[in-house]
């Protein structure tokens, strides 16, 4: 059992392990389960992650009307083959918008960790898979390391963005995404653990502030800033940069600023975007 | 550790958009329906707090109403649930309440057929993960999560060592437990959350107990 960063890590450095073995070995332990069935399960939150960001590449809208659409414009403009950044970088950028349109869409998420932050993940590891070209079955293993840290998060901090703003949510999710795909790309469990921690310090102090207390402004978006974050984060860990702050603390200090925020900035829809004229125009029209 | 397993940060499987308005609002209309055990003539739902302020954009109604349908809360029926109850003649009716409850995301049941009526308090806590906080005046801490047996009976000794006694004669592990009364020797609710399902001859030999006046069984 691990319940901070430093046990995970440790336990998986000992035993020469990734992170995801051993967040499956103490899933079977928790649960009962067999590791077929363990893996199975996350193998069902795989198959819903890419039909979410296979519908929204073409075309939904929200219940309100206020959103939808911009997967696909993102779709077609990485089609049309000229943009700014790269190839990765885009695709990521449209499947975090993607799947958060189909979430404000009423359509079919995994929440993770939660529905307003499920973009992030899979747009890193979709566009990391087309990347390094590896298969289903490895991606699938790979989020046990995303879910590891989202875990202790959880536990120790935040996932909500009532409780922590948005530094909690999306900011959780760019850690989560961050450490797996360093750990995908071949990072080690500690290097996966400072771009873990890379990835929070850069979301710290995040309002939660959606227009209207809707899932979509400035949420779909946000999941896209999450996804490049989490890819700036394993850059920085493939490369050997460390987080000068030790890893639990960063997540103490999450936690410790979720607690000192405003309440104006946690969901309530009472600060922020959602107090601007134009938020509050979008509130009166949808209620 | 609040989060036990690592499907309760990479799930649930969802339908849109926010796990605790929607996901959240569907296992509490689910867990009234299953209480209620049938399909209700009439809905009243009363909505408080963050509830009362963002349902409509949040679809909070419609899931409500989908789980009192007993759609699961990745049902793609769930965007019609109004729909699709309207149609069966269930007489729906929503309330906004001013008042501000002990936890922002609260939502009030009644649910009516016949001259049977079940009211049910229920708290979407976040992630999905829900608390019913009332039932028919009676205060408990149910989060529909695992079985769980709800007993009606007169506040009288023995009655919580019979039923105890028949769960422990079938290898029924009880992992949390509840009693609350309106007021000395009236009508008491017991509530049960166990690690085992219940089966139906347990349920039969409990209801014939002395002093049992109804149960409820809630699968998980």
């Amino acid at each position: 059992m691990f319940n901070n960063i430093a046990e995970l890590v440790n336990q998986a450095e000992t035993q020469n392990k990734k992170i995801y073995e051993i967040m499956i070995e103490q899933e079977i332990k928790v649960t009962g389960l067999s590791k077929e069935e363990v893996i199975h399960k996350m193998k069902d939150n795989y198959m819903v992650m890419k039909a979410a960001i296979e519908k929204g590449i073409q075309g939904v809208t929200s219940k309100s009307g206020m959103t939808g659409g911009d997967a696909k414009k993102l779709s077609d403009y990485r089609n049309r083959g000229k943009y700014l950044t790269d190839y990765t970088l885009i695709s990521a950028i449209c499947y975090a918008v993607a799947t958060n349109e189909v979430n404000a869409s009423m359509g079919l998420i995994c929440a993770t960790p939660t529905a307003g932050s499920s973009g992030v993940l899979p747009a890193v590891m979709f566009a990391a898979q087309e990347k390094l070209k590896v298969d289903e079955e490895t991606i699938i293993k790979h989020m046990f390391t995303a879910g590891a840290i989202g875990y202790i998060i959880a536990n120790n901090a935040s996932i909500s963005g009532a409780a922590g703003g948005c530094q909690a949510e999306v900011g959780s999710a760019s850690a989560m995404a961050a450490a797996a795909v360093t750990e995908l790309a071949g990072g080690t469990p500690t290097q996966a653990a400072h771009a873990m921690a890379i990835a929070i310090k850069n979301m710290l102090g995040l309002s939660c502030d959606p227009v209207a207390g809707l899932v979509e402004v400035p949420c779909i978006k946000r999941n896209a800033a999450g996804a490049v974050n989490a890819f700036a984060a394993a850059e920085m860990a493939l490369a050997g940069v460390e987080s000068r702050i030790p890893w639990d603390e960063v997540i103490s200090a999450m936690y410790r600023i979720g607690l000192s925020m405003p309440i104006a900035l946690k969901e309530t829809a009472l600060g922020g975007l959602a107090a601007t004229e134009t938020g509050r125009c979008w509130r009166m029209k949808i209620q | 550790m609040k989060y036990k397993s690592v499907f309760d940060i990479m799930g649930p499987i969802m339908v849109g958009p926010s796990s605790s308005h929607t996901a959240g609002a569907v296992r509490i209309g689910q867990i009234a329906r299953r209480i209620f055990g049938m399909e209700p003539e009439e809905i009243h739902i009363h909505f408080y707090g963050s509830f009362a302020e963002t349902y409509k954009g949040h679809a909070t109604d419609i899931a409500v109403i989908a789980g009192l349908l007993n759609f699961e809360t990745d049902d793609s029926r769930i965007r019609d649930a109004i729909e699709i109850a309207k149609k069966k003649g269930i007489h729906i009716k929503f309330y906004t309440e001013e008042m501000v409850p002990a936890h922002p995301n609260t939502l009030q049941i009644k649910l009516v057929k016949g001259n049977e009526i079940l009211e049910l308090t229920g708290v979407s806590v976040g992630g999905g993960a829900v608390q019913i906080t009332e039932l028919n005046g009676f205060d408990l801490n149910l989060s529909g999560e695992n079985p769980a047996m709800l007993i009606y009976h007169i506040d009288a000794y023995g009655v919580i060592a019979s039923v105890a006694g028949i769960l422990a004669n079938y290898k029924i592990n009880i992992s949390k437990m509840n009693v609350s009364r309106i007021e000395k020797n009236s009508m008491a609710l017991m509530v049960i959350e166990t690690d085992q399902v219940i089966q139906e001859e347990i349920l039969k030999e409990i209801s014939m107990k002395d002093n049992v006046k109804k149960v409820y069984v809630l699968a998980s």
